[in-house]
């Protein structure tokens, strides 16, 4: 049963991914990427990583959905074409993809088996301050990398808003939305949110114990925001908003900083000292959460832009 | 030991002081960080010269589980030169920027990316682990996109875009690579890794993060990206993105084939490398001998001088490591590195300050500008004689070393491509430094201040410096390293 169940799963996400590549339109392909994203998150739950099926789910499938759906929404408004001529296929783009796929197809033979996690892993996990494993190597024990990862999101966001027009930069963030009143997206954006704001705290609250966290939570956060704003609820922020700017950098920010608490107190740099490492650990994930959740509605939203300009 | 944590934490602070801050507050946060972050970077190099490497697990954990970082000579030094590049790029900056001077969104957008370019380059030059240092490249590539965006023309954005199209395609391939090195031996640590039984994925796990890097160095052909890009930024944007940028991932491919993976280092491999290498001498030398444009001619040097560098694998990467010579090819290309590093950037700011008084970067715009700003156009000069490889320069000293392994090496072929790709740099050069030196009706504008004038004639001075004074720098870059590199030649 499990068997037939995978052999579907994995026929699926083939002819999905083949269809979102091969099929023309660039709608008709941004829906099957979609697809494709859920049908991976399944999978990550059929091999146990519950966490990356969330983040697939959340980022994968639904933010870079939203944002390809954007993009072609903005090429149909600016008059630029949005479905490119019928051309023949790049030959030497599809040589070089081939020979990746033979090779990486090979060293899925020539591998060993993998193992579990190593005996140092399992060691060091009880005194991490946190049960989720996950959650344990993403703020404890590479701890450097997720800062880092978490800066990244907000270079991202810098360079987007450096393709702003000069003349807009005082503008607010994003178009505009006009929704009809007491129509179908205005009472979606009603009956979603409380909901979506209970789900993402409940997903970084739990993260130290079970999977969640910080990305995931502050995703769900972030599309709560974007469907109030594509509701017409709320209106979006300005750059030059102060308190989104204090709310952009405040998880890496605290972050940083004990980090630098660590260094200073003589524990060394990015050290949680045992006893209070599941305390700092859940403070951490809470300003994160809120800059994640901030970050990615506004790298969806845009740059600012002024309305009704062509 | 603080020193190290400081030249990682203060540019991460100082970019996200600059975010959150508005318009004049966030300039004397950026210039805060910039002084307290060059500071650091000479303390750093300081320490490694009187004690050693500094090595840091971070969080207390050390590896498999955790990651560590070791400032050895080669990180040092790097860390150096890129602290001093980037406090010129940040004075130059200061006033381009200036209220009034430039938009809002350029001045919002400047001092975080090019912080956080500064961190990323840190962070990249100190990790030993695999994984971090992809975190390191994605920074540190998504924080340069956005400094080649920043001019916001339509040319600009597209450069951009073809940029980031190559970056990301790299940042795949090394991933993969990555992937492949964590599933063969479950460890991410350099030092693990040496140590490891090999796979046979290893090959190539190597071949991938290696494309992936080249991508990312501009090596010939992976360099289409490069001239558009470098051309069309803002002049200390410039500065740093062909000064510095590429270095990191070559460091990380000095890393991998010298330190991680050596056993894996086949003849044919390190030949085509430096074959590629080859090609971009040439290529970018004979694209830079037409441009009309001075930004461009700097650019397609740039292509070229990073194809010196990858001779270094046939000289002292696969059999010749164990060899007298490989020592003196391996310092050769980090010096050619750090003195084409301070070269360059004192070229680009020269020609943001000519630039900004002709309006333009032709040729023929700038005849003669030598006699309107005699300092810029002597830091010019000066660069080209490091770009050229003519003593007493840094340039010349690592093209030296270089050529001596060659010869002794007995593969004397890529001592041929040095001096062929020194007399195609003279010709290129050549024809800049006529017309800037040329007589001609000077046009009245106005100048900038000599204290601006006089940054980029520090940064081609170190690069002559660094040939003149050449013993301190030596002792450095073999601190740590695993052979004896103070021998040999």
């Amino acid at each position: 049963m499990t068997l037939a169940l995978d052999a579907t799963l994995c026929g699926l996400i083939v002819a999905v991914a083949l269809a979102t590549v091969l099929g023309r339109g660039v709608f008709r392909a941004i829906v099957f990427f979609i697809v494709y994203g859920l049908l991976l998150s399944v999978a990550w739950v059929r091999l146990g990583a519950v966490d990356v099926a969330l983040a697939e789910a959340a980022i994968g499938a639904g933010l870079t959905g939203v944002l390809f759906l954007a993009a072609v929404g903005k090429l149909a408004r600016t008059g630029a074409e949005a479905e490119p001529a019928p051309g023949r296929p790049h030959l030497p783009a599809a040589l070089a993809c081939a020979g990746l796929t033979g090779a990486l197809a090979w060293a899925w033979f020539a591998l060993p088996e993998p193992e579990r996690p190593g005996s140092d892993l399992a060691a060091a996990l009880p005194r991490a301050g946190v049960e989720n494993p996950v959650t344990a190597v993403l703020l404890n024990f590479r701890a450097w990398d997720t800062l880092l990862e978490s800066i990244v999101l907000l270079a991202a966001l810098v360079g987007l808003w450096l393709l702003a027009r000069d003349e807009d930069w005082h503008d607010r963030l994003g178009l505009p939305q006009h929704v009809r009143p007491g129509g179908v997206m205005e009472s979606f954006g009603r009956l979603l949110p409380p909901v979506g704001v209970l789900v993402g705290i409940y997903l970084v609250y739990i993260g130290a114990d079970r999977p969640g966290g910080a990305f995931q939570g502050g995703t769900v956060l972030a599309a709560v925001g974007l469907v109030a704003a594509l509701a017409g609820l709320i209106r979006t922020p300005r750059v030059t908003g102060h308190l989104w700017r204090a709310a952009m950098v405040v998880g890496p920010l605290v972050f940083l900083a004990a980090g630098v608490a660590g260094a200073a107190l003589g524990a060394g740099f990015l050290t949680l000292p045992e006893p209070i490492a599941g305390g700092a650990i859940f403070a951490i994930e809470i300003a994160l959460a809120s800059s994640i959740a901030v970050t990615l509605a506004f790298l969806v939203i845009g740059p600012p832009e002024r309305g009704h300009r062509r | 030991m603080s020193a190290l944590v400081a030249v990682l934490v203060l540019p991460l602070a100082g970019a996200l002081a600059t975010v959150a801050l508005p318009g004049r507050a966030a300039r004397i946060a950026a210039s805060t960080a910039i002084a307290a972050t060059l500071a650091a970077a000479l303390a750093l190099a300081a320490w490694v010269a009187a004690r050693g490497v500094p090595r840091l697990e971070i969080g207390g954990w050390a590896p498999p589980v955790g990651i560590a970082v070791e400032a050895d000579g080669l990180a040092a030094a790097m860390i150096v030169m890129t602290a001093t590049v980037m406090a010129a790029a940040g004075l130059s900056a200061r006033h381009m920027l200036a209220p009034g001077a430039a938009g809002a969104r350029a001045a919002f957008g400047f001092w975080p990316l090019m912080l956080l370019l500064w961190a990323a380059l840190n962070a990249v030059f100190v990790s030993r682990d695999l994984f971090n240092l992809y975190v390191g490249i994605e920074l540190l590539s998504l924080a340069a996109i956005g400094l080649v965006a920043i001019e916001g023309k339509a040319a600009a954005l597209a450069a951009a875009m073809r940029y980031m199209i190559f970056a990301l395609a790299g940042s795949l391939l090394y991933l993969a690579g990555v992937v492949l090195v964590y599933a063969a031996h479950g460890a991410l640590d350099a030092g693990l890794l040496t140590d490891r039984t090999p796979a046979r994925t290893d090959g190539l796990a190597l071949a991938l993060m290696t494309v992936g890097l080249m991508a990312k160095t501009a090596l010939f052909p992976f360099h289409v990206w490069l001239p558009p890009a470098h051309g069309g930024a803002p002049a200390p944007a410039s500065a740093m993105l062909s000064a510095l940028v590429p270095k990191a991932s070559f460091v990380i491919l000095l890393r991998l084939w010298f330190d991680v993976m050596p056993d894996q280092a086949t003849e044919g491999a390190l030949a085509l490398m430096a074959a590629l290498g080859t090609a971009a001498v040439i290529w970018g030398g004979l694209a830079a001998l037409v441009q009309e444009r001075l930004k461009l001619i700097v650019a397609y040097s740039t292509v070229a001088q990073i194809g010196y560098l990858f001779l270094v694998f046939p000289l002292a990467g696969g059999a010749s490591a164990e060899m007298p010579w490989a020592a003196g090819a391996w310092n050769g290309a980090v010096f050619l590195a750090l003195s084409h590093g301070l070269a360059k950037a004192a070229m680009f700011l020269a020609v943001g300050q000519w630039m900004a008084a002709r309006g333009g970067d032709r040729l023929e715009d700038l005849r003669g500008i030598a006699t309107a700003m005699p300092m810029t156009a002597f830091a010019f000069a000066l660069s080209s004689i490091t770009l050229v490889g003519l003593p007493p320069s840094g340039g010349f000293t690592a093209k030296y070393l270089i050529m001596t392994s060659a010869f002794a090496a007995g593969q004397w072929g890529w001592a041929l491509v040095m001096a062929g790709g020194g007399l195609l740099a003279a010709a290129y050069l050549y024809r800049p430094v006529a017309v800037i030196f040329a007589r001609a009706e000077v046009p009245d504008s106005p100048l900038p201040s000599r204290g601006r004038q006089v940054v980029p004639l520090i940064l081609a001075g170190a690069a002559v410096a660094l040939g003149i004074a050449s013993a301190a720098p030596f002792d450095l870059l073999s601190t740590g390293r695993p052979q004896a590199a103070g021998e040999g030649l």
